[in-house]
């Protein structure tokens, strides 16, 4: 075997290592985007503006407001002031994904840009420098994305039949695969300063922005600031590494 | 499909990539400076914790006791789908109690 093939092997198996990890969370996407899928044909969006609305946007809880918004003809303006608002702490996810793509190219790490959700950057931090980091990177996007494509046209099919996720206890999966994930990177790292700033400036900040247009952005954006913050101003901050 | 709606979805998907890629490009400066290298360094673990407390603090004990059976399992199996599942499970079980 070549060098460039044996190199291209390990990206491979990065790739579907990535997917496989991200599965279990793809079973949580999948049960709210069957929840979004009826919303978007209760507000009046036909099946392949549903479609279509998940594959251009991809942004699950800037689609929930959206609908929220809805008119016809749509508020241009206050959906891209909206969805300004409540994804800006993809704005700080992004920011760390320097690492995950070190080597790429310039336009390939932009276009990778767009798989930047919740839910794959939480699993691409928590697997950790490795080898082929990007690839695995794009694996877990390549796991959400059909998942999050497929939900919406499910659930605008069945419409008004989907159950309220509570009762499954699926509003409650996402809560665990975070703390899953946290309590992973928490293991490997102790730096139990950055932890209390973190959670205490997001329980504050949730307290006080939660009716504030900043919406559901504003405790990441608060939180994750903080815990930057007392990492910045001390580096060994509880570093017990 | 109508084209004002297919309009606003464009918007919105630019809005959503617009913040993606200057993040990156700042994360990118951000990485030249000791202090914020390490800022940067801590910043995934603040964010996760960031994403989880307000819904844990916004909970209930039924919410609390999962959570704790969730990190629990966590720190001894490295393999997601175990602390999800307990979670979802335990957290409509303990609904029906607590």
């Amino acid at each position: 075997m070549t060098l460039s093939s044996k190199e291209s092997a390990g990206a491979r198996a990065a790739f579907f290592a990535g997917a496989l990890r991200c599965a279990p969370v793809a079973l949580g996407v999948l049960a709210y985007g069957l929840v979004f899928g009826a919303l978007a044909q209760q507000a009046g969006l036909s099946l392949g503006e549903t479609a279509a609305m998940n594959a251009i946007v991809y942004s699950g809880s800037a689609q929930f407001v959206a609908l929220g918004l809805w008119t016809m003809p749509p508020p241009v303006m206050a959906l891209a002031i909206a969805t300004l608002l409540i994804n800006f702490r993809f704005f700080l996810m992004a920011a760390t994904m320097g690492r995950v793509l070190e080597g790429w190219s310039l336009p390939r790490a932009l276009l990778a840009m767009f798989w930047v959700t919740d839910e794959n950057w939480a699993i691409t931090m928590a697997e950790g420098q490795r080898r082929h980091w990007g690839a695995f990177f794009l694996g877990t996007g390549a796991m959400l994305y059909p998942a999050w494509l497929a939900s919406g046209v499910i659930g605008h099919t069945l419409g008004t039949v989907v159950a309220d996720p509570k009762r499954w206890g699926f509003d409650f999966a996402f809560t665990a695969v975070f703390l899953t994930l946290a309590v992973g990177l928490a293991r490997r790292r102790k730096t139990p300063l950055v932890w209390i700033a973190s959670a205490a400036a997001a329980v504050l900040a949730d307290r006080l922005l939660s009716d504030s247009s900043l919406g559901s952005s504003a405790p990441v954006l608060v939180g994750g600031l903080a815990g930057a913050l007392v990492a910045a101003l001390a580096p060994r901050a509880g570093d017990a590494r | 499909m109508r084209a004002e709606i297919l309009l606003a979805f464009l918007a919105m998907a630019a809005v959503s990539y617009g913040i993606r890629v200057a993040g990156f490009l700042v994360g990118g400066r951000l990485e030249e400076h000791p202090r914020l290298r390490a800022a940067l360094d801590q910043l995934p673990a603040a964010i996760l914790i960031a994403l989880v407390a307000p819904s844990l603090a916004r909970g209930g004990p039924a919410e609390w006791l999962a959570a704790a059976a969730v990190a629990g399992l966590a720190w001894w199996v490295d393999l997601l789908l175990i602390p999800l599942a307990a979670g979802v499970v335990a957290v409509v079980l303990l609904r029906g109690v607590v």
